[in-house]
């Protein structure tokens, strides 16, 4: 018994003392994350429109960043149902858009860099991430492609009224999604959504050619 | 050859491919490129300018770099400091880059304003020079040429600053929730046509700081590690990391800390 604690002791002392030659991270990742938020906060200032107030995380922010994008699922379903309350649906019930503005707003990349005049309209940017349509080569694949979407899904009411959701608040649906919240977050109104809705849905959209 | 037509033939030759003629060749066909301009890379100009700044006796003080700053090589040594950045600095008690430990040495020893120097950075893409301290960053980093990254991560210190720096690029907010990780978090992304380099691993993290500093095409100008977080901040849309800051420091720590034991091929050139 006794040589066992020794050797315990001993592995251990082996043990801290690799530790401090290899020189792994002497703290925890929770501290490692509160030291990162200090640096952020102090060393960060507002430039254009980017303001310093953008450097506090939101409670779907926070709960992404405490948990590695993988918070666990009771918090995670009760906070992707608040956001799914944020969404404001068109008082006309019609989500179908035009899909040719749809395509415009999709190409365009601005809006929200401090570089970026806060009077000017943002883009989707999701052509930065997704593909899209069939005649644009130049696509980001962040995010899954999307060539198709309707012709896969169909253009039922709900999967409009989906749609729509999922580009208003994409938080709503998985709550740690790379992909913004475009409606949340004033960056696309209503129209233009819908004009989005279109270019996925709509059957004469070349999306679904 | 005319290096700007060398220039502009390859651009024509890349830019005027049909749309549909693949990505992949587009970025093969620039690599090839840049691989020959390296040859011949415009950033020995501001090496050469660099070289004469850090000789030369200026500032408030009057006295050189060369006779009065540690890069951490011992004072005036510009060999490997480089690939041995971020590191602890005694006398400053911060991990410090490169860039902005020249800016301490400018300061501190010199007797420069800091003021004066984060007042304009960068070189803009209008300017015609760049700022004295990026063709100093330039200079100094040519002295690593082809030299392995060699970060001291045993440091506890510096070890704080890339766990820091780590858990900043994992750091969601703004209007987009964007982190650093968003797009160089994982293997095989673009935005558009842009490969994104992974910088959690060797080969992304290495991605991150070759080539750095480096001789943008796009507006003919010299550009710094220090500018690259900048501006990745930008499209994050991010409020803006102060120059010089312990932020920028931990962030290039990150990456520099995960391509450890790869080559440099010193300061280079980018689209």
């Amino acid at each position: 018994m006794k040589n066992y604690i020794a050797t315990i002791s001993g592995a251990a002392a082996v043990a801290v003392l690799l530790a401090g030659c290899a020189g792994g991270p002497s703290r925890s990742e929770a501290e490692y994350r509160q030291m990162a938020l200090d640096t952020i906060k102090r060393d960060f200032q507002t430039k254009g429109q980017a303001k310093y107030e953008r450097l506090t995380a939101d409670e779907v922010q926070q709960a992404c960043n405490a948990h590695a994008n993988n918070p666990p699922p009771e918090l995670a379903a009760k906070l992707a149902g608040a956001q799914l309350a944020t969404v404001k649906l068109p008082a006309d019930g019609k989500y179908l858009g035009d899909w040719k503005e749809g395509e415009k707003i999709a190409q365009s990349g601005r809006g929200f860099t401090w570089s970026d005049k806060a009077t000017d309209p943002a883009g989707g940017n999701c052509y930065n991430c997704h593909q899209v349509g069939p005649n644009e080569s130049s696509f980001g694949t962040v995010g899954p492609s999307l060539l198709g979407y309707g012709k896969t899904r169909g253009n039922s009411p709900e999967m409009q009224k989906y749609t729509y959701s999922k580009i208003y608040n994409a938080k709503a649906f998985n709550l740690c999604s790379e992909m913004p919240r475009f409606g949340h977050a004033g960056a696309l109104n209503e129209t233009q959504i819908k004009h989005l809705v279109a270019l996925l849905l709509d059957p004469a959209s070349p999306v679904n050619k | 050859m005319n290096r700007s037509i060398v220039l502009a033939t390859a651009l024509t030759v890349a830019w005027s491919m049909p749309v549909a003629a693949q990505t992949k060749d587009a970025n093969a066909e620039f690599e090839k490129f840049r691989a020959e301009m390296e040859e011949s890379n415009p950033a020995e100009l501001f090496e050469l300018k660099g070289e004469e700044l850090w000789k030369a006796k200026r500032g408030p003080k009057n006295i050189s770099l060369a006779e009065s700053c540690d890069l951490g090589q011992g004072v005036g040594k510009v060999e490997g400091a480089y690939v041995r950045a971020p590191r602890y600095f005694a006398d400053a008690d911060a991990v410090m880059d490169i860039e902005r430990r020249i800016v301490w040495c400018m300061t501190e020893k010199q007797g420069f304003k800091f003021e004066d120097i984060a007042k304009k950075p960068f070189q803009g893409a209008n300017d015609n020079n760049a700022p004295d301290i990026t063709n100093l960053v330039t200079y100094v980093a040519s002295g690593s040429k082809n030299m392995k990254f060699d970060m001291p991560l045993h440091d506890a210190k510096v070890r704080d600053a890339f766990e820091t720096g780590k858990a900043m690029a994992a750091y969601r907010a703004g209007p987009y929730d964007f982190s650093c990780n968003t797009c160089h978090g994982a293997d095989g992304k673009r935005i558009r046509m842009q490969n994104l380099p992974n910088l959690s691993t060797p080969e992304g993290a290495l991605r991150g700081v070759l080539g750095w500093p480096g001789y943008r095409m796009t507006g003919g100008v010299m550009l710094t590690s220090q500018w690259r977080m900048n501006d990745c901040f930008r499209q994050q849309r991010f409020p803006e990391p102060k120059y010089a800051s312990q932020a920028v420091t931990n962030l290039i720590a990150y990456m520099t800390g995960n391509a450890n034991g790869q080559m440099y091929k010193g300061p280079g050139i980018k689209r």
